[in-house]
């Protein structure tokens, strides 16, 4: 019987956040701090002839103002293409090219003015379709230099960054055998993550050289460990703290700021340097996410059983694709959605252009396939006139289905997230006409995602027993809302059958917490939580044994129950964790063993490489994660507004630690989805972001939150803690397509790209009426 | 030229020079260090800054510290006691209404003017009065439930 996990369990730092006691990297001041600005490049695609900074150097209250030439090491984390400050080129409008700390943000930004670069325009690329031509203009000459991750296939001599291939079965056999073969594209805009945060980060060095770090972060290791890539020092030399994280949701994954403040705080003289970023800089400065254009061809049977399908998706990675080139290789291996198809060819092209650099978004490339993949799916089971949700659970993934890579999976619960999501949908009823302007339809659209990370890289956790029995859980897996903090501090109560108000979480201090790899890929729960279980489980093994001592009778007599060690067979012989915490004090006043600490660590078992030339592997991903929804839109047929009216969704989170938070994450997945779907899109013309405001991009906003019933279904994986899966990305990966499904059951129209804006329902309405 | 300016803040009375181009959102932050006071956008546009001046929400990045000479000002350090929590605070725990927390001091804030104004608010009037307030996280539904039900528990006087 479990008595923690599972548990709807409040947040452990909701009390902090609704008094606004948390403290965000902006909150932070520091005794003698400098304020940094950057200077940007206003060209997408130019050559750095010369920069003067005599001028700000010299305005009063400047302190510090360096170039590319301070920070000239590359780095990237599947890629290393980019660099902090630009050296000889820049490749986008608003790279930064100069950097100021002064005494205040206002002589800062006065400093930056007065920074003249001259520059020489270059050609540029704004489009993956015009990057790939063999005439285009070269983003990276060098790029076939550049070090990379073994997972990642650059082609040198192009703006190809990656290419991701598929080629399971035979398609050229698979489309003979079929009755009809449709083609269709798709294409997703950029957007951005737009948490309400903006980012943030403070560095300072201390006398003997140790750099400390204060950067709102998902992943405080992989950060350290960049920059001391970038600065070339060795990583006990440089701190990385994540205060509190105000939204991440992907665009604090990377590095960004951090590489432009160390620089300037190493020539501070010991004072701390701040940058914070405004908007309008996390609009064009830190990651977006990646455009892509998808082709699909479909070849199935009368039966409604697809037999082939030959994928292309070319994705706008922009100006730095570090990070952007794994995102093509989750696309390629995850390239039909969760159906079972027996022959596939597919390509995911990952290719550099003069926008703003791309990176990870919540769904890592998913939601973008699958915008693609769901209405096709829809116009093919139209085309052949078979119910959509019926075609989709003839074609799902089941136990003993293969995927796209050959991987054969068992305890799937695609179906039942299908089945959940109709029911509560009505799929069945439809009132299609409410007056004579106002139609109405529902949609329906699948998902699924396997966290997209190199195959071993680890987690940790310690878990140190305090004298009176309560307990420190140290680890590096950052809450940026989703409710880690709370669901990780359930998992070590349930094995050290303690109160949660018994234990404390500690993240994100890379002095002082344990390795984590990432907070990204929906892998905590999973990675973490397996770390934590085991570090649990050894604090609880150690106890046993100094138990087994103390009472002379054997551990497996021996259980921890209610946060004490007692005899199964002599209930009165028992110990409270408090009086074994420090170690066991014998008869005669000796004591043995010391502090009770446990350690735990993980790497998800048996992930293995991909072929370069097939992509076929047993196991090229952890584990995969399910889910399904469906949305009932209104759509207003004389002004083309789309109205989602509810949203049903049904997710297979293996074991759901704590449901309410597991709801809560999918009902801001689907508001998000939502967002993308009818409003947001990164309006860019050549190479300018013409709306980096909420006022021109827009999210949604209380008004927009249409009725949502959530499921959660429980098929246990395997390996997961208790069995849990990753969740928090996939809830809004189903979003768009099932609304696009839904607009078109409405008034039979397709939209093909996002957002369906009115505009672009009534231009579809005009053209059917032709 | 700064300029002398006294207000209520948080109950308490302060006298503080000002700089004439100052907005009461740094003021707050970086004179005060009521750091509780979020900024999402500098601009109107997001909500993340709201405080009460005179009972009123309004966006401190928009509004002049020098405005608000005479007047009483309420932030989200304000709301509780630091023993109990207003039942705002308390409902949105309960209903799970936070999770990166960024959003929420503006977003309790705004839903505290309401209730000011409104004791029995219907799901429209909370919809309407936190209009202007974003959240990036919760998809808002638990927000909603939130506050009616602080209304439910007598938190609207
Ligand atoms: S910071 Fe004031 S409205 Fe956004
Ligand atoms: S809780 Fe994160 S923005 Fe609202």
């Amino acid at each position: 019987m479990l008595k923690y996990v599972g548990q709807s369990a409040l947040r452990v730092d909701g009390v902090r956040k609704v008094t606004g006691f948390s403290r965000y990297t902006d909150d932070l001041k520091l005794s003698g701090m400098l304020y940094a600005r950057i200077k940007k490049s206003p060209y997408p695609h130019a050559k750095i002839l010369k920069i003067d900074t005599s001028k700000a150097e010299k305005l009063p209250g400047v302190k510090v103002v360096i170039t590319g030439k301070d920070v000239p090491i590359r780095v990237g984390l599947y890629l290393e293409d980019k660099t902090f400050l630009a050296i000889d080129k820049v490749r986008f409008i608003g790279e930064p090219v100069a950097a100021v700390a002064a005494e205040s943000e206002e002589i800062a930004e006065e400093a930056v003015s007065l920074i003249e670069v001259d520059y020489k325009k270059l050609s540029a690329v704004f489009s993956p379709l015009e990057g790939i031509k063999p005439d285009a203009p070269l983003i990276h000459e060098d790029l076939g230099s550049y070090k990379h991750a073994s997972i990642i296939l650059p082609q040198s001599g192009t703006n190809i960054s990656n290419h991701y291939k598929i080629r399971k079965g035979n398609t050229e056999e698979g489309f003979k055998e079929a009755d009809f073969v449709f083609e269709n594209e798709f294409y997703v805009p950029h957007i951005q993550h737009s948490a309400i945060e903006n980012h943030c980060a403070i560095a300072q060095v201390d006398p003997e050289g140790k750099i400390t770090v204060w950067a709102g972060c998902q992943s405080p290791y992989t950060v350290r460990r960049t920059l001391a890539t970038a600065f070339n020092i060795q990583l006990n030399k440089i701190r990385v703290i994540s205060p509190a994280i105000g939204g991440g949701f992907g665009g604090k994954a990377g590095t960004t700021l951090e590489g432009i403040v160390i620089p300037l705080a190493q020539k501070a003289n010991y004072r701390p340097v701040k940058l914070s970023f405004s908007r309008e800089d996390v609009f064009t400065n830190t990651f977006i996410r990646q455009g892509m254009h998808a082709r699909i061809k479909t070849g199935v049977t009368k039966s409604g059983r697809i037999v082939a399908e030959e994928n292309k998706f070319y994705w706008d990675g922009g100006a730095y694709t570090e990070y952007g080139v794994n995102i093509a290789r989750a696309g390629g291996y995850a390239s039909t959605g969760p159906y079972d198809i027996p022959n596939v060819k597919a390509d995911s092209i990952c290719v550099y252009t003069n926008h703003p650099a791309g990176g990870p978004y919540r769904g890592f490339g998913m939601s973008e396939i699958h915008f693609a993949i769901e209405q096709n799916l829809d116009i093919v089971a139209h085309k052949i006139k078979m119910d959509p949700l019926e075609f989709r659970r003839k074609n799902a993934l089941k136990d003993g289905g293969r995927t796209v890579t050959g991987q054969v999976l068992e305890n799937v619960g695609f179906v039942e997230c299908l089945d959940k999501t109709a029911k509560d949908i009505e799929w069945d009823k439809r009132v299609k006409k409410v007056s004579a302007t106002k139609y109405r339809g529902k949609g329906i659209a699948g998902m699924y995602k396997a966290p997209s990370m190199p195959n071993n890289v680890g987690s940790s956790a310690i878990v140190k027993i305090n004298e009176d029995g309560t307990v420190n859980l140290l680890v590096t897996a950052m809450d940026l809302g989703q409710g880690s903090d709370t669901a990780l501090t359930q998992i070590a109560a349930e094995v050290l059958t303690i109160p949660i108000s018994q234990i404390s979480i500690i993240t994100g201090d890379t002095d002082c917490t344990p390795y984590e790899w990432q907070t990204v890929a929906s892998r905590t729960i999973y990675c973490c939580g397996n770390s934590i279980k085991r570090a649990a489980e050894d604090a609880k093994n150690q106890m046993l044994k100094l138990a087994s001592l103390k009472f002379g009778i054997p551990e497996n007599d021996l259980e921890l129950k209610d946060g004490q060690i007692i005899s199964k067979n002599y209930p009165d012989k028992k110990v409270k964790i408090a009086d074994l915490a420090m170690g066991l004090t014998m008869p005669d006043g000796s004591g043995i063993h010391g502090p009770i600490i446990g350690r735990g660590a993980f790497i998800p078992p048996d992930v293995k490489d991909t072929d370069k030339e097939t992509g076929q592997g047993d196991k090229p991903v952890a584990f995969w994660t399910f889910g399904v929804q469906a949305a009932e839109v209104e759509v207003d047929i004389e002004t083309g507004e789309v109205k989602v009216l509810k949203v049903a969704a049904a997710y297979d989170a293996g074991k759901a630690i704590n449901p309410e938070l597991v709801c809560a994450q999918i009902e801001g997945g689907i508001v998000q989805g939502l967002g993308s779907a009818l409003l947001e899109e990164m309006k860019i013309e050549e190479g300018k972001v013409l709306n980096p405001s909420f006022v021109d991009y827009k999210i949604p906003a209380i008004g927009d939150a249409p009725e949502m019933k959530i499921s959660i279904v429980e098929v246990p994986e395997p390996t997961g803690p208790w069995g849990a899966r990753g969740i928090a990305e996939p809830c809004m990966v189903p979003t768009a397509p099932a609304i696009a499904n839904a607009v078109f059951d409405a008034i039979g129209c397709r939209i093909n790209s996002l957002p369906i804006t009115a505009e672009k329902v009534l231009k579809a309405i005009k053209e059917k009426k032709k | 030229m700064k300029h002398k300016i006294r207000f209520t803040i948080n109950g308490e009375v302060k006298e503080i020079e000002v700089q004439p181009n100052k907005t009461l959102l740094k003021m707050l932050r970086e004179d005060l260090d009521l750091i509780g006071v979020k900024e999402g956008c500098g601009a109107g546009e997001c909500g993340a800054c709201t405080v009460l001046v005179n009972n009123k929400p309004v966006n401190s990045c928009l509004m002049l510290a020098v405005e608000v000479d005479g007047k009483e000002i309420l932030t989200i350090e304000g709301l509780s006691d630091g023993i109990n929590l207003d039942p705002l605070q308390e409902s949105f725990l309960k209903h799970n209404a936070i999770q990166c927390g960024y959003c929420t001091p503006g977003m309790v804030m705004s839903a505290k003017a309401l209730l000011n104004r409104n004791s029995h608010p219907k799901e429209e009037d909370v919809k309407e009065a936190l209009a202007g307030n974003l959240c990036r996280c919760t998809g808002y539904k638990r927000i909603v439930d939130a506050v009616l039900d602080a209304v439910k528990k007598g938190g609207g006087k």
